[in-house]
């Protein structure tokens, strides 16, 4: 164990961290609006609109994000059209494609989860609601959706875990993020056990970050369903 | 721009159906890893002492705590001396080498295990243990039980688990293109970069890896039916 190269390789892998965090975050906060828009989408009555999120969630699930990432970074580019759109700017960018890989990836996934909780809540609270004359819109805020959410707390969790296993990812497009760093000091060091220790704890910490965060928001959640 | 896809010298269909077959075949031998390793570890959590335990513990939280990515690359810089130290425990002096195949298939297969492990203990939990109470009343030994009772019930309730493990696995194939072995992303990678035709390619690759994981997922469900034949449901 060589701890002086521990130590002379924390900057870069703190500046590493900084970024994962980055493309978690950001691609947390864009799929947890893009999922439930998904959830709405597949559970809407109008056939074309669900058929077209359905065929979304498929694609997305049943292909490797490494391919949606190549596909945007690399694929889109190769179109005058998207070159001379007004989002080249950030398409071109590898920052922005990963996170827009991210949020499409996670969208897909968490929009099932919530889509079972919606499913979940069970028909009784809905006819009551309507019995008690709450037009759609309220009953989704006040009845359904904060069922719903207590009930994919854990699993909605596990997805965020997930993401931030998957913002590795982003150092396939060249983005130097906690792997990307580490494999980078790994290759000029030819020692991947140190550095690869911190990274591995960082990722560690970050998931029990989440999973008490969970934990603690579905305490908070139970206490109001005893109330 | 479809040609490109054609069989023979001038397309890549004959490299892309290749680069499918070694995605295919590394991702099965890292399931078949993953199975047993994840066999072993529910073992450990379920039967063993302390120091196995923790050992099947710490395997599963960290491997399934940190990205296959990183696994991938920790074998890739580290594997050859960790393989050489081995080798030196058996008398071999020389240096060994993993080749990108060796690598993949362990750290896929590794990353398999640390999720079939949980998926293996839930279901081994689920067994009714009056089951084995009836398998060890009738004086059946220890292999016989394992083989007869607790290995077909608890396979019941791990198919829909395993299958899971299955197409993570099958799509986390697709990471060790980074080590250069010539699977389905690394062909795509290098026919989009001689070609410039990035889009198709990688299009050609997504719809390979669905036609795989939707095809798969076809097998396991009939799996699960087949498994579920003797379990009476109502109204069937």
């Amino acid at each position: 164990m060589d701890l002086t190269l521990i130590q002379t390789s924390l900057p870069q892998l703190a500046a590493g961290a900084v970024l994962t965090l980055e493309l978690v975050l950001l691609s947390l906060a864009a799929g947890i609006v893009l999922a439930v828009a998904t959830a709405f989408g597949r559970l809407s009555r109008l056939r074309p609109l669900s058929l077209l999120v359905g065929a979304y969630v498929f694609v997305f699930r049943s292909t490797p994000l490494l391919v949606q990432i190549f596909l945007i970074y690399y694929g889109l580019g190769q179109f005058e059209a998207v070159r001379a759109s007004l989002v080249w700017p950030l398409l071109r960018e590898p920052y922005w494609c990963a996170i827009l890989a991210l949020t499409l990836n996670t969208g897909a996934y968490g929009g099932e989860i919530i889509r079972g909780g919606i499913l979940s809540v069970p028909f009784g609270q809905i006819e009551a609601a309507r019995a008690l004359g709450m037009a759609p819109g309220l009953m989704y805020r006040r009845i359904i959706l904060p069922q719903a959410f207590r009930q994919v707390l854990p699993a909605y969790g596990n997805e965020m875990i997930q993401v931030v296993q998957a913002s590795s990812l982003a150092s396939t497009i060249t983005l130097m993020e906690l792997t990307g760093v580490a494999r980078a000091i790994a290759a000029r060091t030819y020692q991947p056990l140190e550095v690869f220790l911190v990274a591995g704890a960082f990722y560690l910490l970050l998931n029990l970050v989440i999973a008490q965060g969970v934990r603690l928001a579905e305490r908070r959640l139970a206490r109001e369903t005893r109330r | 721009m479809l040609d490109l896809l054609q069989f023979g010298d001038s397309g890549w269909g004959d490299e892309i159906l290749r680069g499918a077959g070694m995605t295919l075949v590394v991702a099965v031998l890292a399931y078949g890893i993953g199975l047993v390793l994840g066999s072993l570890s529910a073992a450990a959590t379920l039967a063993g002492g302390l120091l196995l335990r923790g050992a099947a513990a710490v395997y599963t939280t960290v491997v399934r705590g940190v990205p296959a990515l990183l696994v991938i690359w920790l074998l890739f810089f580290g594997g050859g001396s960790a393989a050489t130290w081995a080798a030196g425990l058996f008398g071999f002096s020389g240096r060994v080498d993993l080749s990108p195949f060796v690598i993949g298939v362990l750290a896929v297969g590794l990353v398999s295990g640390a999720y079939a492990a949980e998926v293996i203990r839930g279901a081994v939990q689920a067994v009714p243990a009056g089951q084995l109470e009836a398998a060890r009343a009738l004086g059946m030994q220890r292999g016989l039980i394992l083989r007869r009772i607790l290995v077909p019930l608890a396979l019941r309730y791990a198919l829909p688990g395993l299958s899971n493990v299955w197409q993570m696995t099958l799509k986390d194939t697709s990471l060790i293109m980074v080590t250069g072995l010539a699977e389905l992303m690394r062909v795509s990678f290098v026919a989009s970069g001689s070609t410039r035709q990035p889009f198709l390619f990688y299009i050609a690759a997504a719809v390979i890896f669905m036609l795989l994981t939707t095809g798969s997922e076809l097998l396991f469900h009939r799996a699960e039916r087949r498994a579920a034949r003797g379990v009476r449901r109502a109204g069937a």
